[in-house]
Formats: C-alpha cells, sequence, structure tokens
C-alpha cells in the first residue's frame, strides 16, 4: 500500500506545485479534448496544429513589452490565433481556395513573423519556454484563466452542440434551414484558437494542440457516437496529464512532453485494440451472421 | 395572387458572370407538383439552390410566398459519410424548422422520426451507423428527413439517382402522397418516362424556359428538340446581357397563363 501511496498519490498530496499541475491539465483536458473532437471530424486535425504555431506571434509580441507574464502573453496569442483563425477561416468561405490552403499560408507568415520577434529580445531559453510551456509553474493567474476558458468552452459547446453537429453532418442542409452555418463554423474557430492559448502556458505553443487532438484520435476508435466520443476524448485526456505528472516528477522528465505521449501510448493502444482497431477488424472478425 | 408558392421575376442565377439561368419569369402554383427537366448545365440544380437560397441571384428575384418553408434534398449531397452518426441523428436533423438550436426533442419527436423512416421503408434501421448504409438505403434517409421537416415546398434534385426500380417506386409514392397534402413539389429528373407517367406540370430548361406547363404539352418533340440545340459552354467572350433591351422584350408577352401557343410553349408561364 505504501508504495502505490508513494507512486500515485504522495507527490500531488505532498507538493503545491503539483496540486496546480494537475488541476490545470486536467481543466485543459476537460475544455480541449471535446473541442479535438470536433477538430478532428471536421478534417482539421492539422489546422488546430498550424493554429498552434499561428498563436506564436502574439505570445511573442506579450513577451516582447512586458517580458515573461502570463496575461499580456495569453492576450497577445489570442488576437493573433484569432486573426489568423478568422483571415483563413474568410478566405476559405469566400474564394475558391481550401481551408487547409489558406490555413498553411497564415500560419506560416504568422510563425515567422513570431520566430523573429523572440528572436530580436529573448534568449533561446526564453524561446524555448515559449514553445514548450512549464506546466510544473502555474500560478493563480494562469489556474483562473484556464479555469475560465474551460467554462467558456462547455457552456458555448452546449448551446451550439446541435449546430455544430449538423455543420460537420450536412453543412448544406444546414445553409438550407439555418443561417447558423458560417457563425457556428467561426465560434467553433474561436474556440480552438482559446483552448490552444489556454493550452500553452502550461504546454507551449507546440504541444498544446497535443492534448487536444491525440485523446480525440484515440478515442475514435472506440466508439460510432459523437456524444460517448467526446467523454472518453476526456478521459483519456484525464489519464493522460495524471500519467504524464507522474512520470515527470518519478524521472525528472520535463512535464508537456511526458503528459503528451501518455496520450500518444493510449493513441496507439486504441489503434491496435479499439473497437473499430486493427486487431478487431483484421484478426478478430473473420465470424459473421447471416443476415 | 393568394394560390401562388413562388414568383420568379427577371431571376437569373448564375457562377462568375455567367448564367446558368436566364431571366426566368414565372410562377410555380401552390399545390403544384412540377417536373424540372432539361440537358446536362440547363441550370436545373442552379434553379433548385436559387430558390433554396443557397445561391444569391446576379438579378431579379425568387418570391416565397409568406410564411412558406421550404425542403430541400440537393443532388450533391455534403454529407459526411464518415461522421459517427446513426440513421436516427441523420434524420433527426429534420426537426431543426420545429425545434431549432435549443429545443428539447419531445418523446413525439422521436416517435415521428420513427414514423418517417417507417414511411420509407427503413423501419428498425435506427440505430445503424450512417456509413454502413447502402446508396438507396441513404437516399430514403434523406426523403424520411425531408418528411420530418413538414414544408409547404419540397425540393428535389435527381433523387432518384443510383436507386433501384422498387426503390424509385416507393419514392413516387411518397412524393404523390404529399401532393395529395397540398404541398409544393419541385423535382429535377432525367428520366422522361418517368416524367410523363407521374408529373403533372414540367418546365423544360436550356438556361432559358423552353417550355412550361403541362407535361404533355412541354414534352412534344419539337420542344425538346430545342432544348437540346442549347450551347451548354460558357462563351468567355460572350456579349453583355443588357438588362433594359431584355425587360423591352419581355413586355410585348404579355404575363403568364396566357394560352400563348405561338410561342412554342404550353400553358405555363411566360417563356422566351
Amino acid at each position: 500500500m505504501d508504495t502505490l501511496y508513494g507512486l500515485f498519490i504522495a507527490p500531488f498530496a505532498d507538493f503545491g506545485f503539483m496540486q496546480r499541475a494537475l488541476i490545470g491539465s486536467l481543466m485543459l483536458s476537460l475544455g480541449a479534448c471535446p473541442v479535438g473532437v470536433f477538430l478532428m471530424l471536421r478534417r482539421m486535425s492539422l489546422s488546430g496544429d498550424a493554429m498552434a504555431h499561428a498563436i506564436l506571434p502574439g505570445a511573442a509580441a506579450g513577451f516582447l513589452f512586458y517580458g515573461l507574464e502570463i496575461l499580456p502573453m495569453t492576450i497577445g496569442g489570442l488576437i493573433a490565433g484569432v486573426i489568423v483563425a478568422l483571415g483563413a477561416g474568410a478566405v476559405s468561405r469566400f474564394t475558391i481556395q481550401r481551408e487547409d490552403a489558406s490555413m498553411a499560408a497564415f500560419y506560416l507568415i504568422s510563425l515567422a513573423i513570431g520566430v523573429l520577434m523572440v528572436s530580436i529580445r529573448g534568449s533561446s531559453v526564453d524561446l524555448m519556454h515559449v514553445l514548450f510551456g512549464t506546466v510544473l509553474a502555474l500560478n493563480d493567474e494562469a489556474l483562473t484563466l484556464i479555469g475560465g476558458i474551460v467554462a467558456v468552452t462547455l457552456v458555448s459547446l452546449a448551446i451550439f452542440w446541435r449546430a455544430l453537429v449538423a455543420e460537420c453532418l450536412d453543412p448544406l442542409f444546414l445553409r438550407s434551414v439555418s443561417r447558423l452555418g458560417s457563425p457556428v463554423h467561426f465560434i467553433f474557430l474561436g474556440l480552438v484558437v482559446l483552448n490552444l492559448v489556454g493550452g500553452f502556458q502550461a504546454l507551449g505553443t507546440l504541444l498544446s494542440v497535443g492534448l487536444m487532438m491525440l485523446p480525440a484520435a484515440a478515442a475514435r476508435f472506440w466508439t460510432v457516437r459523437v456524444e460517448p466520443m467526446c467523454v472518453l476524448a476526456v478521459l483519456i485526456g484525464f489519464a493522460s496529464c495524471i500519467a504524464g505528472l507522474l512520470m515527470s516528477y518519478h524521472a525528472s522528465l520535463p512535464s508537456g512532453p511526458a503528459i503528451i505521449l501518455s496520450a500518444g501510448v493510449v493513441y496507439f493502444a486504441s489503434i491496435l485494440f479499439g473497437t473499430r482497431g486493427i486487431l478487431r477488424a483484421r484478426i478478430i472478425h473473420h465470424r459473421h451472421r447471416t443476415a | 395572387m393568394t394560390n401562388t408558392c413562388l414568383t420568379f421575376r427577371d431571376l437569373t442565377l448564375g457562377y462568375g458572370s455567367h448564367p446558368a439561368i436566364h431571366h426566368l419569369d414565372g410562377t410555380i402554383r401552390k399545390g403544384s407538383l412540377t417536373a424540372v427537366v432539361g440537358a446536362n448545365g440547363s441550370g436545373k440544380s442552379t434553379l433548385m439552390k436559387g430558390i433554396v437560397g443557397v445561391l444569391k441571384p446576379m438579378a431579379g428575384e425568387v418570391i416565397r410566398a409568406p410564411g412558406v418553408r421550404a425542403a430541400y434534398l440537393p443532388q450533391q449531397s455534403e454529407l459526411d459519410r464518415s461522421f459517427p452518426a446513426r440513421v436516427v441523428d441523420l434524420v433527426s436533423l429534420g426537426l431543426w424548422p420545429r425545434r431549432g438550436l435549443l429545443g428539447r426533442h419531445t418523446r413525439e419527436d422521436r416517435d415521428s422520426v420513427s414514423q418517417a423512416l417507417m414511411a420509407v421503408g427503413l423501419g428498425g434501421f435506427e440505430k445503424r451507423p450512417i456509413d454502413t448504409l447502402s446508396g438507396g438505403q441513404l437516399q430514403r434517409t434523406l426523403f424520411a428527413r425531408v418528411l420530418l421537416q413538414d414544408a409547404d415546398l419540397i425540393l428535389l434534385d435527381e433523387p432518384f439517382n443510383a436507386v433501384d426500380a422498387k426503390t424509385v417506386g416507393d419514392l413516387i409514392a411518397l412524393i404523390k402522397h404529399w401532393h395529395g397534402e397540398e404541398r409544393t413539389i419541385m423535382v429535377v429528373v432525367h428520366d422522361l418516362d418517368l416524367v410523363r407517367q407521374n408529373f403533372p406540370e414540367t418546365l423544360l430548361l436550356a438556361r432559358q424556359p423552353i417550355a412550361w406547363g403541362e407535361t404533355r404539352e412541354t414534352l412534344k418533340p419539337e420542344n425538346l428538340l430545342r432544348a437540346r440545340r442549347f450551347h451548354e459552354a460558357w462563351e468567355e467572350n460572350a456579349p453583355w446581357c443588357e438588362p433594359d433591351e431584355h425587360t423591352h422584350d419581355h413586355d410585348h408577352h404579355g404575363h403568364a397563363h396566357d394560352h400563348d401557343h405561338e410561342h412554342h410553349h404550353g400553358a405555363g408561364p411566360r417563356a422566351a
């Protein structure tokens, strides 16, 4: 019992920074994982990645003017993310160019500006901090911010759920019965940016998208309905956060990559063993019914 | 006019600066069942999109009688079949006009979903994932959704594509049932025999209406020949259409419903 306690409970019970890291990352999972499910179902998984890069110049601008402060960097990141999301979304909605191309164009420009800005002032250590985050150094300010973002995300998802599902499932139908199609698309992109910004202090701009996409991608292998998929993604997110933080504590690993890698392990396990995974489809499923 | 469902007033719809529907005038009666026929590229689908409002007119307008709700079954659905949804989720989208974004789906709503599925011969398919449906089953599922929308104006764009003969029969029966309920229906169809047997009125399109009115009259050989001669391709340097000239030209024809046989068309509204 004592060893189990020592392994799993003690790190969180004994250290304030571990508790904060746990609370922060669990809250992040609660908001980011369902958003990730929709991002995946809309085939925008890589857009999330692109958006995460796009946040960089805003965060860098905050960093340039105020140093390593959470609020200015967050607001900066939010502004940059919204500009890129709206810009790329508008180009794809109102011209013939598809979202993948417009998103790539916008985020590459944005990323270049961001790296340029960080290099003007910061040392490479600062750059690393912005890119990879520090979940073990979340302060009250950061936790409040993450809490707010999660609340906004869950409320928006609850309100626009039906429209979001309709927009993914049959966008032309939604356009024929309602004008909500375009607004919902932009609200959704807003939620993506919000959650990426929420994640970037904990996990960094590059890895925050990992907590969004990996649990969602893993959950896809287990269920054929959206609602359970979102719940499962959140649970996988929770498990990854706990496992990642414990690994980081016991083996002195950087916490962000440890969390994302834990989600990665679940993802690979799901590919193999999921109810819609490789093994079930290829090996076990030889028997069939008569009708 | 109280028995008018749709009015087209000098309607031009198209893509870029090229019209796919050119200066269409006329009316669709409430409770009428109209087939829309014509060659590829003659503007049939474009007209549907214009009526439902997903394509904005380049000129003129479509006027819907007040309170008329439309249900639209597109030819190329943007439906994502890999989306994790069940048949019941897809059909329930048809509750949108009644329940909107936030209204609860009640017990009766769920029953009406089941009834709609039953009506298209898919009773018991509620829980099936949509990626396991055949083409014809999916088409019937979409019909069930139209059924659930309970619309006054029903627009079906080539609903019989890739559907077997028995299913076509079932769907035609459903369309006739709607017709019996005094709903206004427009269907884009390619099979002229099907049109002759089942549709009282026909609009023959070739960018402009070639003929419009009673089916037998509209589908006369000379009209069909004229429709076939229409030039499908756009011409990049086609002259600009001058609106004034056109209105002037049309004014001479007087208004709809005069059986003007001089002009190679049937009993329908004016066709130039």
